[in-house]
């Protein structure tokens, strides 16, 4: 019956939208076609922070998709593909004003992006409201696939990620933390980016359920470096688990100087992917030996091979965690554009809706980062990764001596485990 | 009270005399709140003021280069800050370089030294540069043009170095002579915050002997009294002024060093960029133009961000204190320039010069 009321409304839809389309050729999409001519490659858009001090996250994405345009020897249906990257910055403000120029662009199919939560937030709205879709491989914040605007969510159609959302990832900072380290007690400290809020928030909501005491929530600003002030006030609370889930530099700030805070020596120290960088543990040195960090757990064959293309292509190894995210993003856009297309006189007709259905679709794809499904329920409307691909990783002397990444102490399956016995 | 130079009422007065009293009343009630909640022992107070003052001391030493040029040429040098991450990142490679041949903890003084000398210079090769190239064909054009390209030159020499280096966060190896701690009683100071603000203090006097006691130092005073009149007297303006920029920058780049050996990690292309705003609230802290004025704003600014947040925003009930650290910083700035537009240490400029 729902299905019968769905279709009824798609082709009530269509019949309203396809009298002007008509015109146009034999766009039958709802809300319009990308048109690509004969002779015009198939444009792909990205927007991701390619400026600043979290740059490497964007080149980190960036990467995959190249390697994943590579792999297709840079052409779709025939055609090549044009990648256009726009710096989306790590701001809403960035992210408006890039969503703004790609909105604009009709030649676009899709975008990849953006980098940072926050940027997101801004774009999607305008993304949403000029039909397109956008595929993020880094954002994490639980809002963006929220779509109870009461409860702070800020869904928009069209949203989609390969991203893992925070609700997963906090929530197995906080089991690891009771059900492993026996911790009693957390602190928190985010700095005020909604992706390190949203995780902060998370961890100490379901650490509390579990039973632990919540004894400070605190944050700290983006650039600080000198963090003798926040972890003095929180080594007066006296904490077993100090969680913070800052990106680098800062988290290395607080790592470092947490260890030579008299009354958090001992303090079980706790990291999020936004500190998952091969530099961390060496830039921290000494200090960081036991460290905890939890982060997307990319493992297999096809992954290494992925990391020998990279090698390859731009010689080294990635930056960041995301780059497996990016690849898979954007060929499950490109499948998704090979599916739809439509060729009429040679010219090929992808109806925007019908796109963003058939990502929407998506059902155990076979990704680098683990087996993707998208859903399409709130709190988790456009969630592609389901949070399996996560893993708890121990930083031991080997990792600040150079060696990474970390061994994985501890993942979901071991948490499933725990459930049933 | 509130009423003008003429004797009228002013609202204008009025507002800033009932801000006045509102900012002491809160200042008072929360440093009141937390000193009497007790939840922060001395020892640890002492602990904040020491990390203060490290952090203030490399404050201090690049706001010594923004107030140098301001001396002289009455223009902010708003690439200060590249010049400070250029030394730093450049004695990043010397470090690395020292540590795997292990000279570094074998010698580490000398180490440390060469580490001076190596960030001094590439700064002041820095600073040089930014001068010849972007400020002196500009010299005499209307006073926003060298702020423009100093902006240019700040984003070409971040980029530059992004460009040559990556964006990845690097890290200085720890030096393991500045390990551990000064045990006084219960409190505990690292060693590593002490050799910091000593050296920063060694620097700053070597700077006071250098103005105050040589005779280019009496040349760089007479040029910024009087730039004609210098020239008249036979001083090449030039030159000095290409050497007020190297000294400045020569300081960035020590600063640079001293940042690496206090906070090893957050090595990077962008690592100037707040160091350089808060050295310049600091320069007009301490009023811009001198040069005493520049270092105790520096430390002043240092130790107000490491006490401020959890005396009197904690004491005040305001969460996220510590996040709110800038805040404290700028909002100094604002009250500076309210109540006391000099600065501290600064006398009252006429009109051409402020």
């Amino acid at each position: 019956m729902k299905k019968l009321l769905l279709l009824f409304t798609a082709l009530s839809l269509v019949l309203v939208f396809s009298l002007p389309a008509m015109a146009n050729g034999h766009c039958m999409d709802a809300l319009g076609c990308v048109e690509v001519g004969p002779d015009d490659p198939v444009v792909i858009g990205a927007l991701l922070t390619v400026s600043g001090a979290t740059s490497f996250y964007g080149e980190d994405s960036r990467g995959g998709i190249e390697i994943a345009i590579d792999a297709r020897d840079g052409m779709l249906l025939g055609r090549e593909i044009e990648l256009v990257v726009e710096d989306s910055l790590c701001s809403a403000e960035g992210g408006q004003a890039t969503a703004q120029r790609a909105a604009a662009d009709e030649s676009i199919v899709g975008l990849i992006g953006t980098t940072c939560s926050g940027a997101a937030q801004g774009a999607m709205p305008i993304i949403s409201e000029a039909g397109m879709l956008m595929i993020s491989p880094s954002n994490t914040s639980p809002r963006l696939t929220n779509d109870d605007v009461d409860a702070g969510g800020t869904y928009y159609p069209g949203y989609f990620r390969t991203a893992h959302n925070d609700l997963f990832q906090g929530a197995m900072g906080a089991r690891f933390a009771i059900e492993v380290l026996g911790a009693e007690s957390v602190a928190t400290i985010h700095d005020g980016d909604p992706y390190t809020e949203g995780l902060a928030v998370v961890m100490a909501d379901t650490f509390a359920e579990m039973g632990g005491d919540v004894v400070f929530q605190g944050a700290v600003a983006k650039g600080d470096t000198d963090m003798t002030a926040i972890l003095t006030e929180i080594a007066a609370s006296g904490p077993d688990v100090v969680y913070f889930p800052v990106f680098t530099p800062e988290s290395e700030f607080i790592a470092t100087q947490a260890r030579n805070t008299p009354g958090l020596e001992d303090a079980e120290l706790i990291v999020s992917d936004g500190s998952f960088s091969s530099s961390f543990a060496g830039n921290v040195g000494d200090a960081a030996v036991g460290i905890h960090m939890t982060s997307p757990y990319v493992v297999g064959e096809e992954y290494d091979a992925f990391l020998m293309t990279w090698d390859d292509m731009f010689g080294g190894a990635p930056p960041s965690g995301f780059h497996a995210h990016a690849y898979d993003a954007v060929n499950i856009l490109m499948d998704a554009v090979e599916m739809v297309a439509e060729e009429h006189d040679g010219a090929l007709m992808i109806g925007r809706q019908a796109l963003r259905d058939a990502i929407s679709a998506v059902e155990n794809y076979a990704g680098l980062t683990g087996t993707l499904t998208c859903q399409d329920e709130s709190p988790y409307r456009g969630d592609c990764a389901t949070g399996s691909a996560l893993a708890v990783y121990e930083i031991t002397e080997a990792e600040v001596a150079g060696a990474w990444p970390p061994a994985v102490v501890w993942d979901m399956s071991m948490a499933m485990s725990m459930d049933e016995g | 009270m509130f009423r003008n130079k003429s004797g009228e009422f002013s609202w204008v007065d009025f507002t800033i005399d009932v801000l006045r009293v509102l900012i002491v009343l809160a200042v008072v009630v929360g440093a009141w709140n937390t000193l009497s909640s007790g939840r922060i022992s001395l020892a640890q107070w002492v602990n904040l003021l020491a990390a203060g003052l490290s952090q203030g001391s490399i404050y201090a030493l690049i706001a010594l280069g923004y107030t140098l040029v301001y001396g002289i040429l009455l223009m902010i040098n708003f690439a200060h800050g590249e010049v400070f991450m250029a030394g730093a990142f450049s004695a990043f490679f010397l470090a690395e370089a020292l540590n795997r041949t292990g000279f570094l903890n074998e010698q580490p003084l000398l180490s440390i030294l060469l580490m001076f000398m190596f960030a001094g210079l590439i700064s002041m090769t820095v600073a040089v540069l930014v001068e010849r190239i972007a400020y002196r064909p500009l010299r005499g054009s209307p006073r926003l043009v060298p702020l423009i390209t100093a902006i240019g030159a700040s984003f070409f020499l971040q980029y530059a170095f992004r460009g040559l280096y990556g964006s990845n966060f690097k890290a200085y190896p720890q030096v393991r002579a500045l390990q551990g701690a000064v045990q006084i009683g219960d409190i505990s100071i690292p060693v590593a915050q002490i050799f910091v603000f000593c050296s920063a203090l060694v620097l700053m006097f070597g700077l006071h002997w250098l103005v105050e006691r040589t005779r280019i130092g009496k040349a760089m005073r007479a040029v910024s009294e009087n730039k004609e009149v210098a020239r008249l007297m036979g001083i090449d303006i030039d030159w000095v002024i290409l050497f007020t920029f190297g000294v400045g920058g020569f300081l960035a780049g020590a600063a640079g060093v001293i940042n690496g050996l206090f906070r090893p990690q957050g090595v990077n292309f962008y690592m100037g960029f707040i160091p350089g705003i808060k050295a310049f609230t600091a320069a007009v802290l301490g009023g811009i133009g001198n040069i005493p004025g520049a270092m105790l704003g520096g430390l002043f600014l240092g130790v107000i961000e490491a006490i401020g947040p959890n005396l009197v925003l904690a004491g005040l009930g305001i969460p996220g204190a510590n996040q709110l650290k800038d805040v404290i910083a700028f909002t100094m700035l604002v009250l500076v320039l309210i109540f006391r537009p000099q600065g501290i240490l600064g006398e009252r400029l006429s009109e051409t010069k402020a």
